[in-house]
């Protein structure tokens, strides 16, 4: 083939076009509008705030909570990725199992008693710690499985790695239906937490079990900075990152490095289905959406990165809380636009995301 | 280009096609109602579907996980332009309609490239993948938009007549559309833009030095997808007779990427047989007991293993046979391994 002197043509018939002016408006409308959304949002939340302080706090609570179950879900993918380069795109599909997991063994353990979808909660803090622990291995073990037989031999390939995760994510999907059914569950949050705290601040009674949520993701966040910057086997991850094969002639057991952080990155997304399916619920529309959550969180924040994580959750549970609530009259439900805008306006900046670096 | 001679392995790729090309011509005649529509219509817009990825794969290194998404859109907006129950309450003409429905998808398309541009690889599939689902869930919630239950009863032209009583009609057209799909990317495959979206695929900085705009070229090859992929979805509704947010949900996205992937990600002709393969086994496993609700897990399963073992999909393997009955028929070959003509190497994948 003679591509040398056929493309030529095109390149004089495409200079009109090749004037970097048309890039750069294109940027600038796109970085305007996205702009212009924030604005707007804020706009109304200031109007609210004035107006509705209670409602403001309780949307920014929400916000922070959400915030914090999505950022423990995305940093287990974000590690797996880092270290490996591997997307997992069956990791909200582990979200979802785990949730499943904890909502059966919880039911065995209280004999159905104390989920039902209107009760307050009746499981002890025992009953609630098992099934949490139970449901964090089951799906660790599925994660390092998928590892070890599908993913080990094809390292490096990384569009045949997505694809095998995405036909194993299929395939949980489908069984998932079939064993746990269509509907969605909840799981029974200790009866040693309270239902509700007083903030002592604008009349606020608050879910406790939302902010301990949060607290949560603080703590996960934390252990793993720590974990990352000051353990060896931080080192060795961090080395990893940058030059594995360098990492194993070191002798160093990359592999069983990888295992782990996939152990560790599923078992992060299986925390993440138990806390979930406690706060909100358990359904088997889960794995779309915590896949979708997950994707945008390290889209925003970029590959790899906790702190990316950490940013990137925020600012999609923030958009997430407040585009429900203050969306004018009768446009709540476009609120998916935020997100989109959201997303729209990183890229436009920063096309690997905001901490993200080139592979 | 060499002059076309009559060899065994062309007569291998040449003669099935012709072959399947006098069976589908005569489809009407020799299938029965329920399997030319339910099977082979449905393929052909699935296959459309798929080729608009395979296109965006194959030929510019593009993994779109997108193109469900930009096919909802055109359907949702001819459905919301023309008379139908649910969504809004415009009737148009339908051919109007289905016009506007492509523009809309191509307009939207050119955006979500514009997004998307400057990311390759793996990223660009994980974007591509969020604005998907992002469109899911966007028609999910805005009921003006998608009714309460779908929109239902999309009104058709006159010439696509009913596609449940009498499917031929939409039978031919879905032919045609598919056969006009495959000669626009051959086409556009050959040209100057064309051979420049190849040369991004294979490397893109050089592409860059050259003086090539690169990320604008990239974003008129996903419009270019997006109108493939219009054309799948205005054939969807048509079929259907209907369209709800279900129909462009993660699994419909899903699943024309495991048509794709089963078909051959890297060949053109493998989006009608991966096409084909998926939904007569869809239809075949109905009637089977142990797998019949689980056709899922059925065909995660090959999905996988196709991955797994054969990279190159139906096509892939096709391409195998007839490599391996050319060399065992040609003894003038058997010195030398077989020359494929240029036209059919296919780029290696990864």
């Amino acid at each position: 083939m003679s591509q040398g002197t056929e493309a030529l043509p095109l390149r004089q018939r495409l200079r009109v076009l090749e004037a970097q002016p048309l890039a750069l408006a294109m940027r600038v409308i796109i970085v305007g509008l996205g702009v212009f959304v924030l604005l707007w949002v804020l706009f109304f939340a200031q109007d609210a705030l004035t107006k509705e302080p209670r409602t403001f706090l309780i949307v920014l609570l929400n916000g922070l909570t959400l915030a914090g179950l999505y950022f423990v879900v995305a940093t287990g993918f974000t590690l797996i990725f880092g270290l490996m380069r591997v997307v997992n795109m069956a990791h909200g599909s582990l979200y979802m199992l785990a949730g499943f997991f904890a909502f059966q063994v919880q039911k065995e353990l209280t004999g159905g008693e104390a989920t039902s979808a209107f009760g307050t909660s009746e499981a002890s803090l025992a009953e609630w710690i098992i099934p949490l622990v139970v449901a964090c291995v089951g799906v660790g073990v599925i994660g390092i499985v998928m590892q070890q037989v599908f993913l080990r031999w094809n390292q490096g390939q990384d569009l045949r790695q997505a694809l095998i995760t995405i036909a194993i994510s299929i395939i949980i999907a489908d069984q998932a239906l079939a064993h746990f059914g269509g509907i969605a569950e909840d799981i029974a949050a200790p009866d040693v937490f309270p239902e509700t705290v007083d903030l002592h601040l604008a009349g606020v009674s608050y879910p406790f079990f939302r902010i301990f949520v949060l607290l949560v993701a603080i703590a996960v966040g934390l252990a793993l900075w720590a974990m990352i910057q000051r353990t060896r086997f931080g080192m060795i991850v961090r080395a990893g990152v940058d030059d594995r094969n360098m990492v194993s002639a070191l002798g160093i057991n990359i592999q069983l490095v990888f295992a782990s952080a996939f152990f560790l990155g599923a078992m992060l997304a299986g925390l993440g289905g138990v806390l979930g399916g406690t706060m909100i619920s358990v359904d088997k529309s889960n794995d779309t959406q915590y896949l979708l959550i997950s994707l945008i969180v390290v889209i925003i924040g970029g590959m790899g990165s906790l702190a990316g994580a950490a940013i990137g959750a925020l600012a999609l549970g923030l958009v997430d809380s407040f585009g429900d609530v203050y969306l004018p009259e009768g446009y709540t439900n476009y609120s998916v636009l935020l997100i989109f805008g959201l997303l729209v306006l990183v890229l436009a900046v920063r096309p690997l995301g905001l901490f993200g670096r080139p592979a | 280009m060499r002059p076309p001679a009559l060899t065994v392995e062309r007569t291998l790729w040449w003669g099935p096609a012709l072959v399947i090309l006098v069976v589908l011509a005569l489809g009407p005649l020799i299938f029965s109602d329920y399997y030319l529509s339910a099977v082979i219509t449905k393929s052909f817009w699935l296959g459309i579907a798929a080729a608009s990825l395979i296109f965006l794969a194959a030929y510019v290194g593009m993994v779109s996980l997108g193109q469900v998404a930009l096919y909802g859109i055109a359907g949702f907006t001819m459905a919301n332009l023309v008379a139908a129950d649910g969504g809004s309450t415009i009737a148009w003409n339908p051919w109007v309609g289905t016009l506007a429905g492509i523009l809309v998808a191509v307009a939207v398309g050119l955006v979500f490239g514009a997004i998307s541009n400057r990311s390759y690889g793996i990223y660009f599939l994980m974007i591509t993948l969020a604005l998907g689902v992002l469109t899911y869930y966007f028609f999910a919630q805005v009921t003006q938009l998608s009714g309460f239950g779908g929109v239902n009863n999309v009104a058709r032209p006159g010439i696509v007549s009913n596609p449940v009583g009498d499917p031929a009609n939409l039978f031919y057209i879905a032919l045609l559309a598919s056969a006009g799909v495959y000669l626009l990317i051959r086409y556009v495959v050959r040209s100057p833009f064309g051979l420049a979206l190849q040369g991004i695929r294979d490397d893109p900085s050089r592409m860059r030095s050259l003086g090539y705009n690169v990320p604008l070229l990239r974003m008129l090859a996903f419009g270019l997808g997006a109108l493939i992929a219009s054309v799948a979805g205005i054939l969807s509704v048509w079929w259907n007779t209907r369209i709800s947010p279900g129909s462009i949900d993660l699994s419909r996205t899903l699943d024309v990427l495991i048509i794709a992937v089963i078909g051959g990600l890297y060949r053109l002709e493998g989006a009608w047989i991966g096409a084909f393969f998926f939904v007569a086994l869809d239809n075949w496993t109905r009637g089977v007991d142990i797998v019949g609700s689980r056709f899922n897990t059925v065909i995660g399963v090959i999905f996988l293993a196709i991955v797994l073992l054969s990279p190159g999909g139906l096509m892939g393997i096709w391409g195998s046979i007839t490599d391996f009955v050319a060399r065992r028929l040609s003894p003038a070959r058997t010195a030398q391994p077989p020359v494929r003509p240029a036209n059919e190497t296919g780029p290696a994948p990864e």
